[in-house]
């Protein structure tokens, strides 16, 4: 077994929630560029030209990205050669939370019970973190803080296998509709399809994690994502939604084996500032 | 894109009325903000018969929660949220003579009625560019709500905040006139 000390968890979460809030990653950095050359309409182009000067401003390391520094989504690919010691993993990950959230001074946004009280924890956490055991003993961490604006505007639909390709193309199309101005676009698509139910959900935020602009390595799924992404920009909804040719920056489908009777599928939206960082331990 | 009008905050149901949507305009002055849980806190306030300390005649909202100022600072990273989330509470507050509205979004159709009656406008900031809007804050404190944290009912003052008017005191949106332009079939 390899020892994998928690403090260096923490450490490792704090630096990467820091990186992720103050620096876009350069996967968004090309997609906006082309997307301003491409973009059609005057106004919308000119909220091209403000996001791009503002991931500028953002990355001198005093002014986050956007207001909303997001829940903490963390990723974890744990090795199953290697053991936390001397602590918890999910302690270690939320104090690593905590901290980035206090030293790099990011919003702090959850509350601790939804329904009744909404009282901000103060502090970002608890983080949302998903583990999967891999081989090997290294431990990856991604840290993905995500916005609400965005996140409010996702959908999950139990379709029947009979819906096929167009029941999901209907699906994302009338997602991105609906959601209109409201999660910042210009947009990148988490699509996650199969699974389950809970599962298909995060499937459709890890999707968001594939750099925007890559294509799925099943080439159906490729053919897709480029149909959808032709599509979701004949939409015309357009940066901040003031109208426009692009409305998305890329469209990324992720999928896994199901049920007989079910095609799940999970349309994860991301605003402009689709925030990931990894780092291996 | 040329035309920048400069517009300074609290404003009049007259200088409401002379905006349309598309407008791009340069805000000054003095604004709040306020968001879910401050809208919470302000109608169940007048819903007690109590005062706010917020004075709404010719006010401007700013639906913003920033990220913590830095030392040195006025002020964090701040940019809109959604909304559609403070529709319920609007028209209330619309009553009471707020004339302005920052956020993103489409808005309610009472939203709008009550802003068509009231001569109300409905302003836009750019989702995601928070960094960039910080630099227009001179000063921020805290009025009401502090236990909210970033919710907090803050008084802000301004300069020249680039804004879209998205709805106009005839009910005019920009939301639907630009993506009618550009969308091809809408499928």
């Amino acid at each position: 077994m390899r020892e994998v000390p928690a403090s260096k968890i923490t450490e490792t979460v704090e630096r990467l929630f820091i990186e992720a809030n103050y620096h876009l990653p350069p996967d968004m950095v090309s997609v906006l560029e082309r997307g301003e050359q491409e973009e059609q309409n005057p106004v919308a182009r000119s909220v091209f030209r403000t996001i791009l000067e503002n991931r500028l401003v953002a990355s001198e390391g005093r002014f986050p990205l956007c207001q909303d520094c997001g829940m903490a989504v963390v990723f974890i690919d744990m090795g199953q050669e290697a053991a936390v010691t001397g602590g918890n993993l999910e302690d270690a990950v939320n104090e690593g939370v905590r901290r980035a959230y206090d030293k790099g001074y990011l919003r702090k946004s959850i509350v601790g019970e939804p329904l009744f009280e909404r009282k901000n924890t103060g502090d970002n956490t608890p983080a949302i973190i998903h583990v999967r055991v891999v081989h090997g003993d290294r431990v990856t961490i991604t840290a993905a803080p995500k916005g609400a604006g965005s996140e409010n505007m996702s959908a999950l639909a139990m379709l029947p296998p009979a819906a096929g390709p167009e029941g999901l193309e209907r699906f994302v199309l009338d997602t991105v509709r609906k959601a209109g101005p409201n999660p910042c676009p210009p947009i990148v698509v988490g699509i996650g399809v199969g699974s389950d139910f809970e599962g298909v959900a995060e499937l459709a935020k890890r999707a968001l994690l594939r750099p925007a602009g890559s294509s799925g390595s099943h080439p159906k799924y490729a053919a897709l994502e480029a149909e959808l992404l032709r599509k979701i920009n004949e939409l015309g909804i357009g940066a901040a939604g003031y109208g426009g040719t692009v409305t998305a920056l890329g469209v990324n489908i992720e999928w896994a084996p199901t049920h007989i009777a079910c095609m799940p599928v999970a349309v994860n939206l991301c605003c402009h500032a689709n925030r990931h960082c990894s780092a291996e331990i | 894109m040329e035309e920048c009008r400069r517009l300074s905050a609290p404003f009049l149901e007259k200088e409401a009325s002379n905006l349309r949507a598309g407008d791009e305009i340069l805000l000054s002055g003095v604004i709040y903000t306020a968001r879910d849980a401050a809208h919470k806190r302000m109608s169940d306030a007048l819903a007690r018969g109590e005062k706010l300390k917020v004075d709404l005649a010719g006010a401007v909202i700013f639906y913003a929660g920033p990220s913590p100022a830095r030392p040195g600072e006025p002020m964090g990273s701040i940019g809109p949220t959604t909304s559609y989330r403070m529709d319920p509470y609007t028209p209330m507050l619309l009553e009471l003579g707020v004339k302005g509205m920052i956020g993103k979004g489409e808005r309610a159709e009472d939203v709008v009625a009550s802003m068509k009656k009231n001569g109300a406008v409905y302003l836009g900031a750019t989702g995601g560019i928070a960094a960039l809007l910080a630099r227009t804050i001179v000063s921020s404190r805290v009025l009401d709500y502090e236990d909210l944290g970033p919710e907090a009912l803050r008084e802000l003052e301004i300069r020249d905040m680039p804004l879209v008017v998205l709805i106009d005191s005839l009910g005019s949106s920009m939301y639907r006139e630009g993506p009618a332009k550009f969308g091809k079939s809408g499928k």
